[in-house]
C-alpha cells in the first residue's frame, strides 16, 4: 500500500506538484497498480540475467569529426524566457 | 478522380503518380483537403499549403511525436504547446529524402501514454466505424486517419502496442519492427529501451514499402541497426511448409467473437499449406506487470526535461523548484502523472532492485519464452486485441483495466523482436486484428505471410467515409 506521505514524497522527487484530490487519488491508484506489478514476484528469478537492452550492441562507436549544432539563436527560439543569450530563470531561493 | 484514389492504396497511387495519370502536387492536394476535412480528431495540424515539389510517393500522416523542423510537434501533450522543434526526426527525413512529404500531424496519446487516445491533451479521437469508441492508442490519430481515408498512409510509435493495437481496433495493417531497425532520433521519447518507429497502412504491401523506407542504422541513434538485407515487396501467395504458433486462446478477457474470427484466420492458414499448433509462453502473462514498471520507469527520466527552462509553457511565480512543479502539474495530463509518479517510485532509492531490477529479468524470460518458441515454429500468433474498439470512457476510471488492453502485444516490445497486425475479419460489425510475430528481423519474412493471409481473408471492410 502507498500512503499519502509516499506519495508526496515521490511527487516531490519528480518535482511534480499535485492537489490534495490528486494525492488521495495517487495513493489509490498507485497501490492498485503497484499490486498487479508484485504478481512478479511468483516467478522464480534466482540465476536470471536482467535485460537492459534487447540488441546485442557493445560499445558503438563512431569517427570523431566536429560537425556543427543548434545555434544558439535557435536553441532559444523556443524558450519561454530567453535573456542575455541564455535561459532565464527564477532564483533558485533560499531553501 | 478523387473518389477513385480514396479508394487506391498508397502504393496504387505511387503507380498512378509515375504512369503520369496525377501529378504528385494533385495527389497532394486531395489528400490535404481530405485531412483538412476530418471531423473525428484525428489531426492536430494539416499542411497549410501543398510544396512546389510534392514527391513521387503519397504524402505520409505522422504521429504528433516525431518532430518535424518548423512545424507543431507536442507529443499530444499540452506541455509543449507551441513547440516547433529545430529539427526533424531521422525516419521523417529518410521518408522525405525517398518522396514522401509531411501531410500532416496525427492526434495521439500524450506522450505515447495510453490504449484508447483518451489520454491526449487536445482531445480524444473517434474511430471511424462507431464515433462512439476509441479508436485505440496511443497512434490512434494515425489509425484513424488511414482508416477513415483522411490519409493514404501514417507512421506511429509502438512501445507496447501503440501500432499494432489501434491499426486492429481501426481494421488495417500497423507494423511494429524489432527494436533498432528504425531510428529513434528525433522521435519524442517515452520509454527507450521499447520505443520503435513503423507503419499503419490500407494493405501489407503498403506496410512494406513504408517500412524499406523508414529503415536504416543512423549515426544519431546508436541503438539503431537498420534491417540486414533488402525488404522485398510482400509476393507469397501461399504458406506451405510454414510453422505458425498460437497462443493466447483460453485468455479469460477473450471476446468470444475475436476468439472465432481468429480461429477462421487459423484455418486459412492451414488451407494456405501453413501449419498451425498451439504453444506456449509461459511468462507471457507477467508482461504486462513488467511493462508497466520498465515503461514508466524509463519515461520518469525521459520526462524529467519538461521544466519550463527550455520550451512549452512556464508556470508559477515563486522560486526556481515551484516553477518546476507548477509547470509540471499543469502541463502534463493525469495518466503522465501516474505514469511519472510509478516511475519514480520504481527507480527510489531502497526500490529500485525490487521493481526495476526484477522487471528486467522478467524481461529477459519473456524473450526465452520467444526463443524456445521460434525453435518449434516460424511465427508466433494471436489476437492483437483481446477485445474490438471499446467504447469511449468505458475504460478511463480504471487505469489498472486499460493496461490490461496491451496483453497481447506488451510480450513483443519487451523480446525486442517484429510483429505486425493484419485486419482479419470482424465481430460485431467491428474490426478484428491478427498479430504475427517473428524473431528478430524477420520482417520481410513476417510481410511475406501476411500478405498470403491478407490475400485469402479478402478484408473489403471499409468505415463510412
Amino acid at each position: 500500500m502507498i500512503d499519502r506521505d509516499q506519495v508526496l514524497h515521490v511527487a516531490k522527487l519528480a518535482r511534480l506538484k499535485l492537489t490534495d484530490d490528486e494525492v488521495d487519488r495517487m495513493a489509490a491508484e498507485l497501490s492498485k497498480i503497484l499490486g498487479h506489478v508484485e504478481t512478479m514476484n511468483e516467478l522464480d528469478l534466482e540465476g536470471v540475467e536482467p535485460t537492459s537492452h534487447v540488441v546485442d550492441l557493445t560499445n558503438v562507436l563512431r569517427e570523431d569529426v566536429p560537425r556543427s549544432g543548434l545555434s544558439r539563436q535557435k536553441a532559444l527560439e523556443q524558450a519561454p524566457d530567453a535573456a542575455e543569450g541564455g535561459f532565464r530563470v527564477p532564483s533558485p531561493g533560499a531553501s | 478522380m478523387s473518389d477513385e484514389l480514396l479508394n487506391l492504396t498508397a502504393s496504387a497511387q505511387a503507380k498512378r503518380i509515375a504512369a503520369g495519370e496525377v501529378s504528385p502536387e494533385e495527389l497532394f492536394e486531395f489528400w490535404r483537403g481530405r485531412a483538412a476535412g476530418d471531423d473525428l480528431g484525428s489531426y492536430l495540424w494539416v499542411a497549410d499549403e501543398t510544396p512546389d515539389d510534392a514527391g513521387a510517393l503519397p504524402p505520409v500522416a505522422v504521429k504528433d511525436l516525431f518532430c518535424v523542423e518548423g512545424v507543431p510537434s507536442t507529443a499530444g501533450s499540452r506541455i509543449l504547446e507551441g513547440y516547433r522543434p529545430p529539427y526533424t526526426a531521422t525516419s521523417v527525413r529518410n521518408l522525405q529524402a525517398a518522396g514522401v512529404r509531411v501531410l500532416g500531424k496525427t492526434n495521439q496519446d500524450e506522450f505515447a501514454m495510453g490504449s484508447s487516445n483518451e489520454n491526449s491533451g487536445f482531445g480524444p479521437v473517434q474511430n471511424p466505424w462507431d464515433r462512439q469508441r476509441v479508436p485505440g492508442g496511443s497512434s490512434g490519430g494515425s489509425a484513424a486517419a488511414v482508416a477513415a481515408g483522411t490519409a493514404p498512409w501514417a507512421i506511429g510509435t509502438d512501445t507496447g502496442g501503440s501500432i499494432r493495437q489501434p491499426a486492429s481496433l481501426c481494421g488495417i495493417v500497423g507494423m511494429k519492427p524489432t527494436y533498432g531497425a528504425v531510428s529513434r532520433y528525433g522521435m519524442i521519447a517515452f520509454a527507450s529501451s521499447l520505443d520503435q518507429c513503423g507503419p499503419l497502412t490500407r494493405d501489407v504491401t503498403d506496410a512494406a514499402v513504408l517500412l524499406r523506407h523508414l529503415q536504416g542504422r543512423d549515426p544519431c541513434d546508436s541503438t539503431s541497426l537498420g534491417i540486414p538485407g533488402d525488404i522485398p515487396l510482400p509476393s507469397a501467395e501461399r504458406l506451405d511448409g510454414q510453422r505458425f504458433g498460437v497462443w493466447g486462446m483460453e485468455e479469460p478477457g477473450l471476446e468470444p467473437g475475436v476468439a472465432d474470427t481468429v480461429r477462421a484466420t487459423l484455418t486459412r492458414i492451414e488451407e494456405l499449406g501453413g501449419s498451425v499448433k498451439e504453444i506456449e509462453l509461459p511468462n507471457a502473462r507477467h508482461g504486462i506487470a513488467a511493462y508497466y514498471v520498465i515503461a514508466p520507469a524509463e519515461a520518469s527520466a525521459n520526462l524529467a526535461r519538461y521544466d519550463g527552462v527550455r520550451y512549452g509553457p512556464r508556470s508559477g511565480d515563486g522560486d526556481l523548484n515551484s516553477m518546476y512543479e507548477q509547470t509540471r502539474h499543469d502541463g502534463f495530463g493525469d495518466e503522465v502523472k501516474r505514469r511519472i509518479m510509478i516511475g519514480t517510485y520504481a527507480l527510489s532509492s531502497g526500490y529500485y532492485e525490487a521493481y526495476y531490477g526484477t522487471a528486467q529479468k522478467v524481461r529477459t524470460k519473456i524473450a526465452q519464452d520467444f526463443s524456445a518458441a521460434f525453435e518449434e515454429v516460424d511465427f508466433v500468433v494471436s489476437p492483437t486485441s483481446a477485445t474490438v474498439a471499446f467504447k469511449l470512457g468505458e475504460r478511463t476510471a480504471d487505469p489498472l483495466a486499460m493496461y490490461l488492453s496491451d496483453y497481447y502485444t506488451v510480450p513483443m516490445p519487451l523480446a525486442g523482436i517484429p510483429a505486425i497486425s493484419i485486419p482479419c475479419g470482424l465481430s460485431e460489425g467491428l474490426p478484428v486484428g491478427f498479430q504475427i510475430a517473428g524473431p528478430a528481423f524477420s520482417e520481410a519474412r513476417i510481410l511475406d505471410a501476411a500478405h498470403a493471409l491478407e490475400a485469402s481473408i479478402g478484408f473489403e471492410g471499409v468505415p463510412v467515409r
